[in-house]
This record gives structure tokens, C-alpha cells and sequence, in this order.
């Protein structure tokens, strides 16, 4: 790939330079990326490497363990907590669409209705981040505690019977079960969710929906043929800035759940932190890194977006 | 009948939207209400009475007060390390052309890419084969790691959006390069470093899942709040807590009225 063709067009000066800069001043961007590029290579791929070749060792904690390039313990890890895999990509799946559903409202009346209290909603979206996420899901055991005011609306409403037919809760309780798991990972990535759809509704020119009134268009054709395209930008940059971090979390599984609704994350760190069969834990996180980073691919390819930073 | 329906019908929109501010606010309020709760069990779950003792002596609990230091320090000079590093490779990609840039590039965006539990695992393999004692400094390369990625991608979206030839005007007034990267290329960028550097402060301030793998024993706010929930949760926690976000939102309402002022200082 030459170089200058991924080089964004802003970069390119207007004058071609009219002789070749010296050998110190093309050095210049290298200095500049040294050290941090250094960095990202001895503490994120080194790292990599080491747990890849951590994945395929042997041994025990009393006996050492050696690279004995034993395969097998993907096979498994895998078909022992396969339940847990899909549990993540399921917990995940809906708390994003969940994001975007209710995400998408806010960031639209934010970028296009708010006025001069745009400043004001941003901040109150931006702001929760400054309180500890974790003090915020402890919160949530408060808010959807057994008996409270929430879960009794909800079930007056015939919400939990309808959760229940799903699967999501079981009884009149919502803690402990799969929805409060859910209802937390939607709540603690929905401002990654809305930054970037406010981002990309932002650039939007309001006159192309004059002009699709203009042209008779209904609200709802407005949206779903001009506004909705547009801001596929910050769909795609939300739903995986939502998806990505919610399939290996643990925090919410282990706050709000119980042991039935245990994600891939909850066991990556009980094999890593307590029961100490580092060959396992690492297998397990190669292959949740894998399917992420396959689905992403394949979301993104289908999604058309390529430039995503 | 037929006006109230067509009136919910315009504000769809807007009642959606507050909805989901109402639910994004929520834990928020509840954290400042329970910061006056008093208490009877361990756990500061159930509302039992009005009390202000958690606010007159915020930091009666045991080693709370203590991480939040250790936390404010970690963040500091994640913070420092992260700006400086990330401000550098913003400033190289989009300033010049040179071989490896897809491959920068990618690199850059990776960390972002993955799944935060698969970093702090390898990171954790790396240590551990090492034999490097876990601890604050495991944090802090940690922190910089992660917070990295996301300054760049702040300092970049700024810089592109910069016009190049305001530092040829420099250049062609005759400013030296180091005049011209101090008087005006800085400037213009700093809006972007600043960014940056907001974000990585509080990622870095907040990170549970990285520093639980890499912090051994030493305890960050964030996993003593995690060993709170199983311990028993002080009402101090949620002081602090409502602190925290008081503070930032007086923070960056601050920093919008002097970026405000300074727009109507000088209109383009």
C-alpha cells in the first residue's frame, strides 16, 4: 500500500515540495512516534504474544508450567463454557440494541431540537462518567431492589410477566436475573452509544430535510431515507464502541446477576484471579477476542463503513 | 383528543429523548439521596433515615480516602504519559507522510478494538512471566496503554481539521519551527489535547477491569468500592461519589463559558 493514498487531504500541503527535505527532517515523524508506538508494543502486543504462547502451555502452579503447544486446551475451554460465550454475545447483543434504540432519541433531540440547552444535555450525558461506573451499577441494586417502587411499577404494568415469558426474569424479582444484567450493561455503555450518533447527526445539513419536506416527504421518510443514512457513521462506531467492551464485561454479570446469569468475562477472571489455570484463561480470552473481532469484521463489511477513525 | 395525540406525536421525539437522560440520571440521584442515608447493616442498599455524618467526615472510613489518592495519582500521570505519547503520534500521522502508516494505523486503533478484559489478561501473562511485582507501576504502564489510544484519536480529530497553511503564514513571516509549533500550532490544537487528556483522566480514574488484573494487592478507589459490594458498602462511597459528579459537571460547565467567551472574544 503506498503511503500517500491513505494520507486524508488536509495533510497535503497546497504547494508540492520543490526539492527533497533532508535526511534529519524525514526522520521527524519517526521520532515523534517512537516512544509511543514503543509503548504499545512491549505492554499491548508483547503481552499478546505471551498470553498466546501462555494458551499453549502445561504444567501447574507448584510445577511450572511449559510450552508444550497443547491445543487442546481451546478445544476445551471452549466446549466447557460455550453457555457462557453465547450468554455474552446475547447479554451484549441486546444491551446494544437497546443502546441504540434508546440512545438514538437523545442524541437526535440533542443535535437537532435542544437549542441553546444543547451544551447542558451533553454535559448531563458526559457527566455520570465522572462518578465511579461502579459506585453507579451498585445503584441499580438499589433502584431494582426486591419489593421496590420500580420493579412494582413494572409489574403492575404486566412488564415481568412478559420478561418472564422471555426468559429475563423469573417471579416478581429483577435482581439476580438476566434483565438486571442486561439493564446494567445498557445503562453503563449508553454514553458510548450516544456520542457518536450525536457526533455524526451533528454534521448533518438541516436543509436536506427542508428540501425532503419540500419534496413532500413524511416525517418518518425524512428519517428513514435522509436523517437515518446519514448518521450510519455513528451507528456503526456506537454499536461496536457498545458491543466490544459489554461481551467481555464482568462487572455487571457479577453486581446485578447471579450465578446462572455468569458472562465470559466472570470466568476469564475467576480462571485468572482465584483459580489460577492461567493455560485456560488465556485460551478463553484468545477465542472471545476472536469471535469479537470476526463479528466485527463482518458487521463492519456489511455495514460499508470502513473509516471508523 | 385529536390535538393531544398530535402533540405527543411532535414531541416523540423530545419525550424519548428525556426518558432516556431520566434513566442515564437516575443512579446518579439515588447515589446523592443514599450519601444521606444512615444506615443499620452493613450494606447502604435500603433507605432508613436522614443523616449528614457521612458528609461531616467523608473520609471516616478505613484505606478509603487512601486509594482515592493513590487513584487521583495513577490518573495524573497516566494522564501526563498518555497526553505527551499520544499528542506526539497524532501530530506524526497526520502531519507527515511515511512508511508503516497502515500499520501504525492499526495499531493505534487495536487496543479500542479488543475487548478490555483480553488486555488486562495478557497484560497480567506478560507480568507474570516477567516476574515483575504487580502494583502501582504495573497500573500506571496499564493506564498509559489504554488511555493512548483515545488521545490520539482526539488530538487527530482536531489537527485534520486544522488549516495547514495558517502555519505556512507563520513560516512565511518568518517564525522559526519551534515559534511556529509554540505560538501557533498549539494553540489551535490544544482544544483536542485538551479532550484527550479529560478522556484519559477519567478512564484512567475509573478503570476496574485492567487494574483488577494488574494491581496485586494495591488497592485503587475503584476496587475498594468492588471489595465494598461484597464487604459491606459505606455511605462515605456514595459522598464521594456525589462529589465526583458535582464536580465535573462544574468543571466542564466552567470550561464551556470561558471556550464561549473566548468565541464571542474573537468572531470568525
Amino acid at each position: 500500500m503506498s503511503a500517500p493514498a491513505t494520507l486524508p487531504e488536509v495533510a497535503v500541503s497546497a504547494e508540492p515540495p520543490v526539492h527533497k527535505p533532508s535526511l534529519k527532517k524525514r526522520l521527524v515523524p519517526y521520532w515523534l512516534l517512537l516512544p509511543g508506538i514503543l509503548w504499545l508494543l512491549v505492554f499491548f502486543v508483547l503481552p499478546m504474544v505471551y498470553q498466546a504462547s501462555t494458551s499453549v502451555q502445561t504444567g501447574s502452579l507448584e510445577e511450572g508450567y511449559e510450552v508444550t503447544w497443547h491445543f487442546q486446551t481451546y478445544w476445551d475451554a471452549f466446549t466447557e463454557y460455550y453457555p457462557q460465550f453465547l450468554r455474552s454475545l446475547l447479554y451484549a447483543g441486546t444491551a446494544t440494541a437497546l443502546c441504540l434504540l434508546l440512545g438514538y432519541p437523545l442524541a437526535y433531540l440533542i443535535a437537532f431540537k435542544a437549542g441553546r440547552w444543547r451544551n447542558l444535555l451533553l454535559v448531563l450525558v458526559i457527566a455520570p462518567f465522572f462518578t465511579s461506573f461502579l459506585i453507579r451499577t451498585l445503584a441499580w441494586k438499589t433502584i431494582l431492589a426486591d419489593g421496590g417502587p420500580v420493579v412494582g411499577v413494572l409489574n403492575t404494568v404486566g412488564f415481568l410477566d412478559v420478561t418472564s415469558w422471555l426468559g429475563m426474569t423469573e417471579g416478581d424479582r429483577v435482581l439476580a436475573t438476566p434483565l438486571a444484567v442486561v439493564c446494567g450493561l445498557t445503562y453503563n455503555f449508553l454514553p458510548f452509544m450516544i456520542l457518536p450518533l450525536y457526533t455524526s447527526l451533528e454534521r448533518i445539513d438541516t436543509r436536506l430535510h427542508e428540501a425532503a419536506g419540500d419534496l413532500y416527504a413524511r416525517p418518518a421518510t425524512v428519517f428513514r431515507k435522509v436523517t437515518f443514512p446519514l448518521s450510519m457513521p455513528g451507528v456503526v462506531s456506537g454499536t461496536l464502541l457498545t458491543f466490544i467492551p459489554a461481551s467481555g464485561d464482568y462487572v455487571n454479570a457479577e453486581l446485578l446477576g447471579s450465578t446462572d446469569t455468569r458472562m465470559i468475562g466472570n470466568v476469564i477472571q475467576s480462571q485468572y484471579l482465584r483459580i489460577l489455570d492461567y493455560p485456560t484463561a488465556a485460551a478463553l480470552s484468545f477465542i472471545l477476542m476472536a469471535i469479537v473481532l470476526v463479528m466485527v469484521t463482518i458487521y463492519i463489511r456489511r455495514a460499508g463503513t470502513e473509516d471508523l477513525v | 383528543m385529536k390535538s393531544a395525540t398530535t402533540w405527543l406525536r411532535r414531541n416523540l421525539v423530545v419525550i424519548a429523548g428525556l426518558g432516556t437522560l431520566a434513566y442515564l440520571i437516575l443512579p446518579n440521584v439515588v447515589v446523592t439521596a443514599f450519601s444521606f442515608n444512615n444506615p443499620t447493616g452493613r450494606f447502604n442498599y435500603a433507605w432508613q433515615e436522614f443523616s449528614l455524618d457521612a458528609w461531616k467526615d467523608p473520609c471516616g472510613v478505613a484505606d478509603m480516602c487512601g486509594s482515592l489518592s493513590l487513584s487521583l495519582q495513577i490518573a495524573l500521570w497516566a494522564t501526563i504519559g498518555a497526553t505527551v505519547l499520544g499528542t506526539a503520534i497524532a501530530f506524526a500521522m497526520v502531519r507527515y507522510r511515511f512508511r508503516g502508516r497502515g500499520a501504525v494505523n492499526s495499531l493505534i486503533f487495536l487496543p479500542m478494538a479488543m475487548p478490555e478484559i483480553v488486555m488486562a489478561a495478557s497484560l497480567l501473562a506478560l507480568f507474570l512471566n516477567m516476574g515483575i511485582q504487580l502494583g502501582f507501576w504495573t497500573i500506571l504502564i496499564a493506564h498509559v496503554m489504554f488511555c493512548l489510544s483515545f488521545v490520539v484519536a482526539a488530538v487527530k480529530a482536531r489537527v485534520l481539521s486544522m488549516d495547514p497553511r495558517l502555519e505556512e503564514a507563520a513560516r512565511d513571516l518568518y517564525a522559526g519551527p519551534v515559534q511556529t509549533f509554540l505560538r501557533v500550532t498549539l494553540p489551535i490544537a490544544a482544544p483536542g489535547i485538551a479532550a484527550g487528556a479529560l478522556l484519559s483522566f477519567a478512564l484512567s480514574f475509573d478503570d476496574f477491569i485492567i487494574t483488577n488484573f494488574n494491581s496485586g494487592n494495591t488497592v485503587t478507589f475503584p476496587m475498594f468500592v468492588w471489595g465494598s459490594a461484597q464487604r459491606g458498602t459505606p455511605v462515605q462511597i456514595n459522598v464521594i461519589g456525589t462529589a465526583m459528579f458535582v464536580i465535573a459537571v462544574l468543571v466542564v460547565l466552567g470550561g464551556q463559558m470561558v471556550a464561549n467567551r473566548r468565541k464571542k472574544a474573537q468572531p470568525k
